[in-house]
């Protein structure tokens, strides 16, 4: 009997083997590969050239001290900083004051609010830098035509010049306001109502209340805000590129992809990548010990509903405000892309009598590249979405249950790529996989690593609060019962977490179809997709099929977006978070 | 005395370089020119699909292909449009890739043809056509390209917002500060047409005018074709460069445009066709190469798309004025080449983008 009893287990091990740590392991391999590797290649090409006599690579600082003295690259950086601290600050300015009036007035049609910001938010950068040249081009601007025939001003004044760095500024902030608005938002809905309670009763009025007590407390998120913010305008690649080049000037973004056009400089795109990726890892690093001290503001305990300020005639006001600012991202370019869509001239304005098909016929029945981008981008939409859930799912399982040693290097891993600019992973990706062992440029599979690779800090922060929200004991119960870890994160944590997951699914899907800088450095004729595609229709002027191209675009996201909204429970918190 | 003597030696060297791009009778050695045979229009078909790489303006380039699908059903012609400069540097980074994904291609910039060529990537191919109806001047000596469209880069003006009488009528007129702010140009790291241009105009009229025009405060787009656009649209007034067939579909259609042949000459574009010999489609690629130098397609791209052809039988378009009347700056393929990457490196110091 005692001698049977070992035999017996050893028997069972054998038929049911733990596939866990196999699968850890792997996930962490693939993690390094997909973070380490590029931005690996990046700093061997910044400090190195390739001696023309022997074919080696050599050490070298030369790239550094070229991008430090040329005035050919400290101009563009200059302008970044410019930029970025305009339109930064502009944001802020905008955004703080609508945050406080959706989350603490009583401002009707808050709901409708968050959702057109919810719109802006996820309308891509470069389509609404086109919708504003259509819109505030000097001479054939809509806008510029109506100041003309309001005024009778004179063929060639104008009121808005978009080719401008005030400009690039204003369509820049226009489309990082949300990130602002979101954390201020966030952060009022969720300021105790107690401790305005307790200035009143010790006789403070409303003003006062609001400017001692609610406004400090949400100063933390106002700051991470304003980083982030700062940090969108600094990488962004599509809106400089329509804007900037026209009126003469770069910034490191559009420099850097210059750099690769024939004869390319990868040596040299390299190094003028990693100033951004140094900023960028030190502005997170910033934000995060502000958000990390962020824990004072809801000391005051939990229950109490917000004390909502009435407006009372300033509503009048306030609203006027709200509406404009919504006009800038959302309203008008929207418009001015539906002009372009089935006007004959783009900028011609629409009416039943020059109305025309022509642009849509074009762009679905003549352009043969529409069919090969649409494509392309479902298939990475999708396929991202689908293995960037199932990655973060696992890591922040992994890290939110403290199962493997190194469980905190791999959460690193996963968030470090936001510090990596689109455009700079670009670089790294193309210098990593242009090269044996891996020979992915040219394949969809190069766009998939980075579109996963890019989303996946985000994808990973929601999942793992997700996960926290779970307490373990589910999961441990069902260990008890003899489950192995892989059949309890399927067979009950993973039911739990449905709606986070399909969430997530639905942000990976919508940011892959937005995408632009990473895939501009990455593309060929045959893994061309939509933000690509629009961006060579811009070079050649063709704005009619543009406009019909960013419209269909914007139609998917929507009803991706919408369906998100429908998922029971979900309600589009999510997405604000993020 | 002697000084004369070497100079013109010099210039008699100059343009016997320059002919060598198209006619060296020495290693000529084209193969015999083909007919379009029922075998090659069923391997076309067998293939199913061919990838034409041009910086031909994107809506003539697909009605081109259409045309093609037209003639040919069963086969599928896809267009990869882009500027000839960023179509070269695509077609380098693929090759090196070991992407094998362009059949046919097109260029303007025709030193690209001289790249290619030289590195033995083009595939031999000589159409009935253009053994019989192209000049020699107008076809590789080794039969492995030949001028698929020919046409200008003028400057034009928009015609509500210029008046005749002021319209500039050389490029030096465009260096007067009536003009600073009203100027639109395309840019030669993108456009072959552009390069080419840069290339006619900094020999023919020097580097000076650039610096000057530079400081007119110019609006740089990418493509040549966007220049006539951004006149059409009345966005600027003027537009120092651009490709001259995209200004006549524009003025045909009743657009506010018109033209300027400046009085320094106007640079000449010859943007040649050819197949490449990794072709994935080689059977539809050579299809295509015989659509596209027939007397039909070279007529469509008169008559809709307002390009001029090299072959005999095309007929100009009435009310153009013809290529005979109009003072040309000379073109010289090989003379881009080796300053291509110099042109485009001083062009971004003077321009600033």
């Amino acid at each position: 009997m005692t001698i049977a009893v070992p035999a017996q287990i050893a028997e069972r091990r054998s038929l049911k083997i733990d596939f866990t740590w196999p699968v850890l392991i792997t996930f962490a391999l693939l993690l390094c590969v997909l973070v380490i590797l590029p931005v690996t290649w990046l700093v061997i090409y910044s400090l190195s050239s390739v001696d023309e006599v022997t074919k080696a690579r050599e050490f070298t600082l030369a790239h550094f001290a070229n991008l430090f003295t040329d005035p050919e690259f400290v101009n563009p950086l200059i302008t970044t900083l410019v930029v970025a601290v305009s339109s930064s600050t502009a944001c802020c300015v905008i955004a703080a004051p609508m945050g406080w009036l959706v989350a603490r007035t009583d401002l009707p049609y808050t709901r409708a609010i968050r959702a057109l910001v919810t719109a802006s938010f996820v309308t891509p950068p470069f389509l609404g830098a086109i919708a504003w040249e259509i819109l505030a081009a000097p001479n054939s601007g809509l806008l510029n035509q109506l100041y003309r025939f309001v005024t009778g001003a004179e063929q060639g004044e104008y009121l808005f010049n978009i080719y401008s760095l005030p400009g690039l500024i204003f369509v820049i902030a226009c489309y990082t306001f949300p990130y602002i608005f979101v954390l201020i938002a966030n952060a009022l809905d969720r300021i105790p109502g107690d401790l305005e309670d307790a200035s009143a009763i010790l006789g403070g009025k409303t003003w006062t209340t609001a400017w001692k007590v609610t406004i400090p407390l949400a100063l933390p998120a106002l700051l991470a805000g304003v980083l982030i913010a700062f940090l969108q305008a600094m990488i962004l690649f599509g809106s400089p590129a329509i804007l900037a080049l026209p009126a003469g000037f770069h910034t490191m973004t559009t420099k850097i992809w210059s750099l690769f056009q024939y004869p390319p400089k990868p040596e040299l795109a390299a190094a003028a990548s990693l100033p951004l990726l140094v900023v960028t890892v030190l502005l997170l690093r910033g934000q995060a010990m502000i958000l990390g001290r962020k824990g004072y503001s809801i000391v005051g305990g939990k229950g109490a509903d917000p004390r909502l300020i009435k407006l009372g005639w300033f509503v009048v006001p306030a609203m006027g405000f709200v509406a404009i600012v919504l006009m800038m991202p959302v309203f008008l370019p929207y418009f001015a892309l539906f002009n372009a869509a089935f006007s004959p001239i783009a900028t011609t304005l629409l009416t039943p009598l020059n109305f025309t098909l022509h642009n849509l016929h074009f762009t679905f029945f003549e352009l043969s590249s529409t069919q090969v981008a649409l494509k392309n981008t479902f298939i990475l939409g999708s396929l991202a979405a689908t293995l960037g859930t199932v990655l973060a799912l696992v890591i922040s399982y992994i890290t939110a249950r403290e199962a493997v040693t190194g469980h905190r290097f791999l959460g690193f891993l996963a968030t470090a790529p936001i510090a990596i600019p689109g455009i700079v992973l670009g670089v790294g990706l193309f210098l990593s996989y242009t090269r044996p062992p891996f020979v992915l440029y040219g394949t969809l599979w190069i766009l998939l690593i980075a579109y996963i690779t890019i989303e996946l800090p985000a994808a990973y922060q929601q999942l793992q609060s997700a996960f926290r929200a779970v307490h373990s004991e589910l999961e441990d119960a069902s260990r008890i019962l003899g489950a192995t870890r892989l059949r309890t994160l399927r067979d009950v944590t993973a039911p739990l977490l449905r709606t986070s997951v399909i969430a997530t699914w639905c942000f990976i899907f919508v940011s892959v179809i937005r995408e632009l800088s990473a895939a501009i450095m990455l593309f060929t004729s045959e893994t061309k997709v939509v933000s690509v595609l629009i961006f060579d229709l811009k070079e050649s002027g063709d704005l009619g099929a543009i406009a019909v191209l960013g419209l269909s675009m914007l139609l998917l996201t929507f009803t991706v977006v919408i369906l998100m909204n429908r998922i029971p429970g979900f309600g589009g918190t999510r997405l604000r978070n993020t | 005395m002697k000084r004369r003597i070497t100079r013109r030696d010099v210039l008699k060297g100059a343009s016997a370089a320059a002919l060598t791009v198209y006619a060296s009778p020495i290693r000529a050695s084209a193969p015999a020119a083909e007919a379009v045979t029922p075998a090659l229009i069923e391997a076309a078909k067998k293939e199913g699909r061919v990838v034409w790489y041009t910086s031909v303006d994107l809506p003539l380039a697909e009605r081109v292909a259409k045309a093609f699908m037209t003639k040919y059903p069963g086969v599928t012609a896809r267009v990869e449009r882009s500027g000839a400069e960023r179509i070269f540097s695509r077609i380098s980074q693929e090759y090196g890739s070991n992407i094998r994904a362009v059949d046919v291609v097109n260029s303007s910039d025709a030193a690209h043809l001289i790249v290619w060529k030289r590195g033995g990537l083009l595939q031999p191919y000589v159409t009935e056509d253009v053994a019989k109806h192209y000049s020699a001047e107008h076809k590789d000596p080794d039969g492995q390209f030949a001028s698929f469209r020919v046409f200008l880069c003028p400057i034009a003006y928009n015609t509500n917002l210029v008046k005749k009488e002021e319209a500039p009528k050389s490029f030096k007129d465009l260096l007067d500060p009536k003009w600073v702010g009203k100027i639109v140009k395309a840019h030669p790291s993108y456009s072959g047409t552009i390069l080419t241009a840069t290339f006619q105009m900094s020999r023919d009229i020097g580097w000076q005018y650039f610096e000057k025009l530079a400081q007119q405060k110019i609006m740089q787009v990418q493509s040549a074709s966007d220049p006539p656009k951004k006149l059409a649209l009345g966005e600027r007034a003027i537009m120092a460069d651009g490709v001259e067939y995209v200004v006549f579909q524009l003025k045909e259609k009743g657009g506010p445009i018109e033209f300027v042949y400046p009085s320094e000459g106007t640079p000449l574009i010859i943007g040649p066709n050819a197949i490449f010999k990794a072709a994935p489609n080689p059977n539809a690629a050579r299809l295509l190469q015989q659509y596209m130098f027939s007397a039909e397609c070279q007529q469509l791209c008169i008559d809709h798309g307002g390009l001029r052809s090299a072959h005999r039988l095309a007929k100009e378009k009435p009310g153009r004025t013809p290529l005979s009347q109009i003072k040309l700056m000379k073109d010289d393929a090989a003379g881009v080449e080796k300053e291509s990457d110099n042109i485009k490196k001083r062009y971004t110091q003077i321009f600033k983008v």
